[in-house]
């Protein structure tokens, strides 16, 4: 038995000519119907590539470019998607699975208007006339919370606000009832306010259609309260993963201990943020020799022997279904966190 | 939209009658700061200067430029009489006056040359879109391969190649070497066959250059547009390749190529005057090289006059389609 | 007569395209039909393929066309040797070929005219049966009204006026279309009698008026078909063929004047059935089209272009014949401009110059000519050739320059290092540049430092023709190429020597030669009626012009022409200054 979306094991490699870079080295996850899975880490973490990679479209826009290199298997709904011919899963795309993204002005294309984009969507899938789908169309909108739909239907996306936009996006992601949504930084790009917004939609709409959903996000605040698990990404590689609450309660990572205190706190001076992640993302080609953070990681040296510096941390169960890739014993990640972090945060 | 089209046509006409004085300021004053008479080369070896002095008058070229500016417009729209020598003529409207050389009216000679030129330029226009176009998609698809190489060496030929050189060669080649056809100008209305004869050499030759130039500007732009998130879109909702790159890549690849084809054509229809001079074809481009050498006002006026028109037409259209195209243009 | 040159400004930078078309066509052209070529001068000066055979087009390919196809207006020499197919005069030139081809012969006149009065007045009888191309008789008010044409300079400009000046001197007749008279024929030094006579009479003699009634600009004109200004699209047929059709810079098509009676012509033969020309821009191109055979003829009679040259003499020598035209190209040196003032600085120039090199730069003895070595055009009565050769131009030690001799000269000019000063040249004429360039080079051998002035070519006229200008700007030397209206002394040598011929604007006595003897020549040259006395005084005003030193002759120009071989009644004429004599031409198959 699979889960109803397992990745395992996932790898992809782009070949450039500095070097193979290790976008994903070696992940995976489940996640069953109705859950939201959230997938959190800095840019360049690999968070993006996962989720293209398990649309198929990590491809997309490399016309002539030297191909990734993609092993590992995702299996959805019973299906294994890599070995699959690729026109099944482009079948499944959009239908099974849709994606949101971050940036809807860009992600949307300008010369047509919403009505259009969203039509398409849903009669490459259907065999319906223009009519029904347009009526399909509107109604979605109007699902997504647009006013005047059946008038909007016809607006081209720079006449649409932001946050419009975005919901647009979703009605247009959700026009064939997918089963997986995945979401990628879907509020980024908006407005405070607008973000919440949008995120009760994603919830109530989840809620609805009973998908999976998969948030991806840099901001551990995204997905505090609607996701279920949280996986966290660093270099391409899982180190922490376990449910939200679990997480939020007794992280065991010094990455995710630096994510929660990047996250944005309206009760509190931003100032007052102690555990910043200082340096910069690990080099996907020639990747740390040991753990992967050991260079940006205050605690490198707390375990003995250089450790850090030279053995990789396997992923371990620290509680029950949560894991974390930390060479510190489950002593002193629950001693640092309860004595330094956690007071701080 | 229609106030936009009424206030571009207007700026449109104001454009064209400073045109205008601009060529009659060049032809009249620049001859005239080098000290030379324009009238004495209209007589022969024994001018006297009485003689130089009564051409001078029968060609209007005594009168202030305005007075020369505006006779030529009320020609065009009123007619106008020509009285020289004892000899009166009226020059019904549109009234392009008569050649200084030739003493054909200029009107018909327009006429006469405007179909040549159009045909070359659509007609090569039409190759090459197709042709650069192509090259251009398959090439940015199939980026770094061997045919994206060879096309962009083969284009890279077509821009720096001079027409005179493509022309000279293609007509050795095709018309002398080989023996394939005749190349030589017959008018539409004479012979289809003879027409398309003549004409496809012109059109391979100058579509050659052009095509060129559209190919590498298609396949930048393609590529260009491949990397944008609304194609990634596209794809995430389960389109075939075929429908992300033919509808969705081509629609924003197509803006710039028609913002330059517009141009383009505008400018062909007033300059393909080396195609038309290698390939001996008599249209607009000819007629005003002609008229250049030989100091001939008028036709330089009235193939001016057109091909400004021709020119300020097309921006226009660029403008209208552009709007079009991409919703985000307001015309206001 | 004006010869046009095609070589068009951009020929640098066809250059290199050209040299790689030209090996193409080269190889291109190989194993085509050398239908009977008929040997490499073969026409020169002889008739070639002689036939009666009638019927066919005969095709022309001109890069240029005519500055007008009105007789009264027309000045390039093609168009007068063209204007013989469509206007008669009342004499014209014989139909043979080389110097018997400048002779005149009757035309619509019975026979050459009876002279009287001192040579002041000339009658002559009109022939039956000549007819107009609506079948009306030519009468000799037609001719009247056509030579009155030549007075509306206003209208109808461009042309000569040798019939004016001489008829008119004083310029009293107003012109055809601002005759009051009710006939219009208001001219009162042409009388005619009845519709078959014509009586002229000169307020003063001139020995070369029978010339000047053999231009097309002395043609008839009727008066009810007189187009003005526009008559040049469609002129009015007394020969035998009309206009079909014309399309100014486009092509021309003539065909049978079916009322035209061949047996009132003594002339022309009329072998073909059509006459076409077409107009290219672009050289090679027609050059190759003759090569073909898709052509028979250029019809501005200029040669081929350097390419099309090359392959003619290479693959088709048989077809090419290389006649001495009247042209001489020359540099003239203004005495306006010092040193030039100075004979003896003039001399310098003329010993100093290289004159192979000067021959190489205008083509070489084929495409160049040979050597000038004075002022007369070898076909002009009177003329010597190399024969007079007051410098040693030809001679073995002149021939590279004579620095020795130049130097000399400086010094008695008192400029014993040379000095400064500026060679004026047409910018649209490639040859004309390397003319210029070649002379620049010898002169720095013997100190005179050259500056080279490129101007516009088409205001040669405000340019060069004002002295003024010429002043003002230093011009120093002057390159530049005649050749005459009618093969005399006078034809030639008038505007360019006769100090009456000194104009503010469009002059061509750039010299500025005021010599009292040289016009005493031209008066009684006027004046004399026979034949050995013309020549003899030309043979004088040629050595008056030598002795001023007021030239540097280049070359007594020759130039390489295309003959098609299908072509019968081939041959070259002096009276077209070498060209082809258009008016007899035929095709061996009428197809």
């Amino acid at each position: 038995m699979t889960a109803f979306l397992d990745v395992r094991d996932l790898k992809v490699h782009f070949p450039t000519d500095d070097g193979l870079v290790k976008s994903v080295d070696g992940l995976s996850f489940q996640l069953e119907k109705g859950q939201t899975l959230g997938i959190v880490g800095e840019s360049g973490s690999g968070k993006s590539v996962t989720s293209l990679a398990v649309m198929g479209l990590h491809t997309a826009g490399q016309y002539g470019k030297r191909k990734a290199r993609i092993s590992g298997e995702i299996w959805l709904d019973g299906t294994e998607l890599l070995a699959a011919d690729p026109d099944h899963v482009r079948r499944l795309r959009g239908r099974e699975m849709a994606m949101i993204f971050q940036d809807p002005l860009s992600a949307l294309h300008p010369y047509y208007t919403i009505g259009k984009q969203i039509v398409e969507a849903y009669r490459i899938h259907h065999d319906v006339g223009a009519k029904a789908a347009r009526r399909r169309a509107v109604e979605m909108l109007d699902r997504v919370g647009i006013p005047q739909p059946d008038k909007r239907v016809d607006s081209y996306p720079h006449e649409f606000s932001g946050g419009m936009r975005q919901r647009a996006m979703i009605a247009m992601s959700l026009v064939n009832n997918p089963e997986l949504l995945i979401a990628d930084e879907p509020t980024t790009a908006l407005d405070v306010t607008v973000q919440a917004q949008i995120l009760d939609l994603i919830r109530d709409l989840q809620r609805e259609f009973g998908s999976a959903v998969v948030i991806i996000t840099h901001d551990l605040g995204v997905v505090a309260e609607l996701a279920d698990d949280i996986l966290v990404m660093y270099g391409g590689r899982c180190v922490e993963r376990g449910p939200a609450d679990e997480l939020f309660h007794e992280p065991r990572h010094p990455y995710t201990w630096g994510l929660l205190g990047s996250m944005p706190r309206l009760d509190r001076d931003q100032q007052e943020r102690l555990i910043p992640v200082k340096g910069s993302p690990p080099s996907l080609i020639n990747r740390p020799s040991g753990c992967a953070f050991n260079p940006r990681c205050p605690y490198a040296d707390v375990p003995k022997d250089d450790v850090t510096r030279t053995v990789r941390p396997e992923l371990t169960e620290v509680g029950g279904r949560h894991w974390a890739a930390c060479h510190m014993s489950a002593e002193q990640q629950k001693r640092i966190w309860a004595e330094e972090i956690a007071p701080k945060l | 939209m229609l106030a936009y089209l009424i206030r571009r046509l207007f700026a449109a006409a104001v454009m064209l009658v400073v045109i205008i004085m601009v060529v009659f300021c060049i032809f009249f004053l620049v001859p005239e700061w080098a000290g030379v008479d324009i009238a004495s080369s209209f007589v022969g070896k024994q001018a006297d200067p009485a003689a130089v002095a009564a051409v001078r008058e029968k060609l209007g070229l005594s009168d202030p430029i305005f007075v020369q500016v505006w006779e030529f417009f009320k020609g065009i729209f009123a007619g106008r009489t020509y009285a020289a020598g004892g000899e009166v003529t009226h020059c019904a409207a549109p009234c392009f006056g008569y050649s200084f050389r030739s003493e054909q009216a200029v009107w018909p000679v327009l006429t006469d040359r405007l179909p040549v030129t159009l045909g070359l330029a659509l007609g090569a226009a039409v190759l090459w879109v197709v042709v650069g176009v192509a090259a251009g998609v398959l090439s940015a698809l199939k980026r770094g391969s061997l045919w994206d190489r060879g096309a962009m060496v083969v284009a890279l030929a077509g821009v720096s190649l001079p027409i005179y050189f493509t022309g000279l060669l293609s007509l050795a080649v095709f018309a002398f070497g080989l023996k394939w056809l005749d190349a030589q100008y017959v008018p539409l209305e004479q012979s289809f066959t003879g027409w398309l004869g003549g004409m496809i050499l012109p059109w391979i030759t100058l579509a050659f250059l052009y095509a060129a130039m559209y190919a590498r500007i298609t396949r930048a732009t393609m590529l260009e547009v491949l990397g944008e998130d609304y194609i990634r879109t596209a794809r995430a909702k389960g389109l075939r390749e075929h429908t992300v790159v033919g509808k969705h890549a081509m629609r924003s690849t197509m803006t710039p190529l028609l913002t330059m084809l517009g141009m383009d054509l505008g400018a062909l229809i007033g300059g393909a005057i080396l195609t038309e001079s290698t390939f001996n074809l008599p249209g607009l481009g000819r007629a005003i090289l002609d008229a250049t050498r030989n100091q001939d006002l008028p036709i330089v006026l009235g193939v001016t006059l057109i091909t400004s028109l021709a020119v300020l037409l097309a921006n226009l259209a660029v403008d209208v389609l552009y709007a079009v195209i991409d919703p985000r243009v307001r015309l206001a | 007569m004006v010869t046009t040159q095609r070589i068009p400004g951009r020929r640098k930078q066809t250059l290199a395209a050209a040299a790689v078309t030209a090996a193409l066509l080269t190889t291109a052209a190989c194993g085509d039909d050398k239908e009977d070529a008929a040997g490499y001068d073969a026409a020169n000066n002889k008739v070639l393929n002689a036939s009666t055979k009638k019927g066919g087009e005969l095709k022309f390919a001109g890069s240029q066309d005519a500055d007008s196809w009105d007789t009264t207006r027309g000045y390039y020499g093609f168009a007068w040797n063209f204007m013989r197919y469509y206007s008669r005069q009342l004499l014209s030139y014989k139909t043979e070929p080389g110097k018997a081809g400048a002779e005149l012969t009757p035309d619509l006149a019975t026979n050459a005219g009876k002279i009287s009065n001192n040579g002041k007045t000339y009658t002559f009888e009109l022939r039956d049966k000549i007819t107009w191309e609506d079948g009306k008789p030519i009468t000799s008010k037609d001719i009247k009204y056509g030579i009155e044409r030549q007075w509306a300079q206003d209208v109808l400009s461009g042309g000569p006026v040798y019939l004016k000046d001489v008829l008119d001197p004083d310029g009293e007749y107003p012109g055809p279309y601002k005759d009051k008279s009710a006939d219009r024929l208001g001219l009162k030094s042409i009388e005619t009698p009845d519709d078959k006579t014509i009586v002229f009479h000169l307020p003063r003699a001139n020995s070369d008026f029978a010339q000047m009634l053999a231009t097309p600009s002395a043609s008839p004109v009727r008066q009810d078909k007189d187009t003005k200004s526009k008559y040049a699209l469609k002129p009015f047929s007394s020969g035998p063929y009309k206009f079909a059709s014309y399309a100014p810079g486009k092509s021309l098509k003539l065909v049978r004047n079916t009322k035209w009676a061949s047996a009132s012509d003594p002339i022309r033969r009329a072998y073909p059935d059509t006459i076409s020309a077409k107009f290219f821009a672009n050289a090679n191109d027609m050059d190759q089209r003759l090569i073909n055979g898709d052509f028979h003829l250029d019809l501005n009679q200029t040669g081929p272009s350097p390419q099309g040259r090359t392959t003619a003499l290479k693959q088709h020598k048989g077809n090419l014949d290389n006649p001495l035209t009247s042209y001489i190209r020359y540099a003239v040196f203004p005495r306006s401009v010092p040193p030039f003032d100075n004979i003896h600085c003039r001399k310098a120039v003329i010993h100093g110059a290289d004159h192979v090199s000067l021959q190489n730069a205008r083509g070489g003895p084929l495409a160049g000519g040979d050597i000038a070595t004075n002022m007369l055009p070898p076909s002009v009565p009177g003329a010597e050739g190399q024969k007079y050769d007051p410098y040693g131009i030809a001679g073995a030690a002149g021939k590279k320059g004579n620095v020795e001799k130049a130097k000399e000269e400086l010094k008695a000019c008192g400029r014993p290092n040379g000095f400064r000063t500026t060679i004026a040249v047409r910018n649209n004429k490639q040859v004309e540049v390397a003319t210029a360039e070649s002379l620049q080079a010898s002169l720095k051998k013997i100190g005179i430092r050259a500056e080279i002035d490129q101007y516009d070519g088409a205001q040669t006229a405000g340019i060069v023709g004002s002295p003024a200008n010429v002043k003002k700007k230093k011009y120093g030397i002057v390159i530049d190429g005649w050749a005459p209206d009618f093969g005399t002394v006078q034809g030639f040598g008038l505007p360019l020597w006769s100090s009456k011929y000194i104009l503010q604007s469009g002059n061509n006595n750039f010299a500025l030669i005021k010599d009292k003897s040289i016009d005493g020549l031209f008066d009684s040259y006027v004046k004399e009626l026979d034949e050995g006395g013309q020549a003899r005084i030309a043979k004088e005003i040629n050595h008056k012009v030598m002795e001023g030193a007021y030239y540097l002759p280049f070359t007594f120009e020759k130039f390489l022409n295309w003959r098609s071989p299908k072509l019968t009644n081939a041959y070259t004429t002096d009276g077209y200054s070498g060209m082809y004599d258009f008016v007899n031409l035929g095709l061996k198959n009428a197809s």
